[in-house]
């Protein structure tokens, strides 16, 4: 009676914590979370097509089936020391959509490791706090505490929007 | 029973564009006063399938509009009616309307119900007036087209059905929703025959009805509305007004049924059809343009041919027979079937090939396509100028890649207005000049190696040399004293900004530049050229590649990358002789090449990769030329050339300069596809800073 009436809590818990999935990644000590239902797969590292004139977090473009998907390092992206790549380096493959309703895009993530799932519930993502010009904050979409671990929910469509990609290599 | 009936919705739509289409082209050939019987039958064909798709699918609106298109076209058909210019006019008008109405449903804006309004007052009153003119005529009409006086002012309907009516997926609701959409609708239902709940199959008709219709409409209507059940039940439709105790006639007004004749002085105050019909087109089109562009990308189908799938089955039959012949040859295999194992090798390649081929071929459609839309054009146009042109098509059956002749429709109506527009001359003009009174505008098509060719002829007055050049200088473009050879005046055509309204005349085009074309064009891998003999008029010419999905390429390489270099922008290659090599300000080198001087491109400079050498001597040049500059690219190697499926860069990311796109090699590593011209440009921009290199892109 105790076992089911724990199994039927866990279920009722489930369901009611359920929110979304983040898969979260390490990134230079820090733990990121991207909402998984974007997430196509993730792949170990292999070595890329650079493109020419284009910034250098852009590391190059590979073949994913027939498809071209550009490959963004993350650490690059956002100013970090760069690393050796290791075994534990992977790329995440994302869907990326466009906020203004255009097509969605597939681009790929280095990230120094996967970390983990986890269920965050509604709420428990809380707004980040303004940096001002330090930190740009305009891709996160907020922090959340799960287990213990601080982690930065990164809005990708944002982060990955290739307008912005487009502008910056301009600039650049 | 749940059918997804968008995806007939689509098919539906996509017939009555193309019905609607040869509605057209029919119209434009026909003359006043000699109906072709078979042209007619065309039409009438064309506007009742359009009618009866409509009606199936809750298109009241435009399954009644072409319902007055269709007895109009009816009357014509039995030879009660003369075709009239201004019938042809009409029609025309109404194929308008039904387009946009089919266009408005599927994109869900609202329709510009004033203007079909008017076309259909014109149709009533064409109809109407027939009826007055002619009262002989009127009861034939009734006999004929099935249409009542507008006396009674209902119907009857008593609505049997078999019991097995359902299960030929008719809806009974769906009818009686349409009937509600004629008038004021009421129905009583005689449940008597209804079983107990326990006996009763849930797939039978078991009730009947008496439904009472008030409103003006016509009993052909009504029958449509149960034209497919007609089998399938008992059916009475009486008029209401046979000595009915329920009838009350006042006060029955009827907003949906648009079918009766409307009150003909609406159109007093307009303008003659045939000018207003040729403004409304052309608001039309510019409202048009901005609408199209917000609509999301639809998904679109193509037509094939049977015989290009028949040729597809075979090959790949071929294929199969081929694997599994190497299947076979694997099981067990030893050196001396190495022969075998070639000859199966050249086989696949062969049928590999051909499958190529033959699936590219499918994407090919007929030019006709895109010229199909210019004699229209032609037609208003000149009416609306004033002007007697004739437009002649030649190679229409000339075959292009869809995507191709997609992208290249605006620019070709752009070019062929500007000959209507700017090229041809008024009549008068013409007889001053020596010319026949009509002009002639050509538009052919045809393949050459890679490429196809499309030309614009008009014999008009030509491009003005003088004005043309002054125009330049006066913006600068030119310098004062600056002498141009021929072909560089007329370039200045395609500079942003270069209005051609002020060159020529004053009425402007779509708001397309040319520049705009040239750019479309060039966005395509193509060019386009002007030829013009002052007094005799000008020929553009425009060269595309026939498909945006394959291109030949030579592999070249440059320190550890690969890339590509579409086949037919390379001139030729040649090893750097240093004493051809000079260098410009210690800048930037140039090669001679016989009587050329080619500036040289150090292609890992522009890509800023790592080479295996850095001197010119004896380092590998590939001489290619990309919108009308030469340039030698300096490589370390060249690898090979293969046919390469060309995959955009911009799917999953974006443009980038210099590069026309990527692909996949054998080996499944991407390589880059090189745009010439872009490399071109890139070298260029190089010494002059980045700034402008943003302006440029």
């Amino acid at each position: 009676m105790d076992a089911a009436q724990n199994i039927a809590h866990e279920i009722q818990h489930d369901l009611e914590s359920d929110g979304d999935q983040f898969l979260t990644f390490i990134l230079a000590g820090e733990e990121y979370g991207v909402d998984i239902l974007r997430v196509q797969e993730i792949k170990g590292w292999d070595s890329v097509t650079p493109i020419p004139n284009t910034p250098e977090y852009i590391r190059g473009v590979i073949n994913l089936r027939g498809t071209i998907v550009p490959i963004i390092d993350l650490r690059r992206r956002f100013q970090l020391e760069a690393v050796e790549y290791g075994p534990m380096t992977v790329v995440i493959v994302l869907r990326v959509d466009d906020p203004d309703g255009g097509k969605s895009r597939v681009m790929g993530l280095v990230v120094d490791a996967v970390s983990d799932v986890y269920n965050v519930p509604e709420g428990a993502i809380k707004a980040a706090p303004d940096f001002g010009s330090v930190v740009d904050v305009n891709f996160v979409k907020g922090l959340a505490t799960l287990e213990d671990v601080m982690v930065i929910m990164l809005d990708i469509d944002r982060l990955l929007n290739a307008d912005e990609l487009s502008v910056v290599a301009k600039i650049a | 029973m749940s059918i997804d009936m968008e995806q007939f919705k689509i098919t539906f739509v996509e017939e009555s564009l193309e019905g609607l289409d040869t509605m057209e082209s029919v119209l434009l050939d026909m003359h006043p006063g000699e109906a072709d019987a078979e042209a007619i039958d065309n039409i009438f064909r064309a506007a009742h399938s359009i009618k009866g798709g409509a009606a199936t699918f809750g298109l009241g609106d435009i399954a009644n509009f072409t319902h007055v298109v269709e007895t109009l076209l009816d009357e014509v058909r039995n030879g009660d009616r003369d075709i009239t210019q201004e019938a042809i006019v009409l029609f025309l008008s109404s194929v308008d309307c039904i387009r946009e109405m089919l266009s408005a449903d599927q994109n869900d804006e609202a329709i510009d119900q004033g203007r079909i309004e008017e076309v259909k007052a014109g149709l009533d009153k064409m109809l109407g007036s027939e009826q007055e003119s002619e009262p002989a005529s009127t009861e034939n009409n009734e006999t004929v087209s099935d249409i009542p006086s507008n006396q009674e002012n209902g119907w009857r309907v008593i609505f049997k059905p078999f019991p097995g009516m359902l299960r030929t997926g008719n809806d009974v609701v769906r009818m009686f929703r349409e009937l509600a959409e004629l008038g004021e609708f009421n129905a009583a239902v005689n449940a008597d025959s209804l079983p107990p709940l326990i006996d009763m199959d849930p797939e039978e008709a078991y009730l009947n009805w008496q439904i009472t219709l008030r409103g003006e409409i016509d009993k052909a209507q009504i029958s449509e509305i149960f034209e497919w059940v007609e089998d399938d039940c008992e059916l009475e439709i009486l008029p209401l007004a046979d000595g009915n105790a329920e009838t009350v006639a006042t006060g029955v007004t009827n907003n949906d049924s648009t079918e009766k004749n409307q009150p003909v002085d609406l159109q007093v105050a307009n303008p003659p059809p045939e000018r207003r019909a040729a403004e409304d087109r052309r608001q039309e089109g510019d409202r048009r343009q901005p609408a199209r562009k917000a609509s999301p990308p639809e998904s679109s189908s193509i037509r094939v041919g049977i015989d290009k799938i028949d040729d597809l089955i075979n090959m790949v039959g071929e294929l199969v027979i081929t694997q599994s012949m190497l299947g076979q040859l694997g099981g067990d295999f030893d050196m001396s079937r190495v022969e075998r194992l070639n000859d199966g090798l050249s086989e696949l390649e062969r049928n590999t090939r051909e499958l190529q081929e033959s699936v590219m071929r499918i994407r090919m459609l007929p030019i006709s396509f895109a010229f199909n839309r210019f004699p229209r054009m032609v037609h208003d146009l000149s009416a609306k100028l004033d002007k007697k042109i004739e437009l002649t098509m030649s190679g229409e059956q000339t075959e292009l890649d869809k995507t191709v002749m997609e992208k290249i429709g605006d620019p070709l109506v752009h070019l062929v207005r500007n000959s209507i527009d700017h090229g041809i001359e008024t009549p008068e003009a013409r007889k001053a000049a020596g010319k026949p009174e009509t002009g002639v505008v050509n538009l052919n098509a045809y393949h050459q190696g890679g490429n196809i060719i499309i030309e614009i002829t008009d014999d008009g007055a030509g491009l003005n040399h003088e004005k043309i050049l002054a125009k330049a200088i006066e913006r600068g473009l030119v310098g004062a004293n600056e002498e141009l050879p021929e072909e560089k005046v007329y370039e200045l055509l395609f500079e942003p900004g270069f209005s051609t309204a002020d060159v020529v005349s004053d009425v402007s085009g779509r708001g397309v530049g040319m520049d705009v074309v040239k750019r479309n064009i060039m966005a395509l891998g193509g060019g386009v050229d002007v030829k013009s003999v002052p007094g005799e008029g000008s020929t553009f010419t425009i060269r595309l590649p026939l498909t945006l999905a394959i291109l030949d390429g030579q592999l070249v390489r440059v320190g550890d990358n690969t890339y590509i270099i579409p086949l037919v922008s390379i001139v030729e290659s040649l090893l750097v002789d240093q004493k051809n090599v000079n260098e410009i300000a210690g800048k930037a080198e140039v090669y001679q090449l016989r009587s050329d001087y080619l500036p040289i491109i150090r292609l890992y400079e522009v890509f800023d990769v790592e080479p295996d050498r850095r001197s010119l001597d004896d380092g590998l040049l590939v001489v290619v030329e990309g919108d009308g500059k030469k340039g030698g690219l300096l490589v370390d190697e060249l690898l090979g050339q293969q046919q390469v499926v060309i995959k955009s860069l911009e799917t999953n990311f974006r443009r980038v300069e210099g590069l026309s796109g990527a692909t996949i090699l054998g080996d499944g590593t991407v390589a880059l596809i090189v745009d010439v011209a872009g490399v071109v440009r890139l070298s260029r921009d190089d010494g002059r800073g980045s700034n402008e290199q943003i302006v440029a892109a």
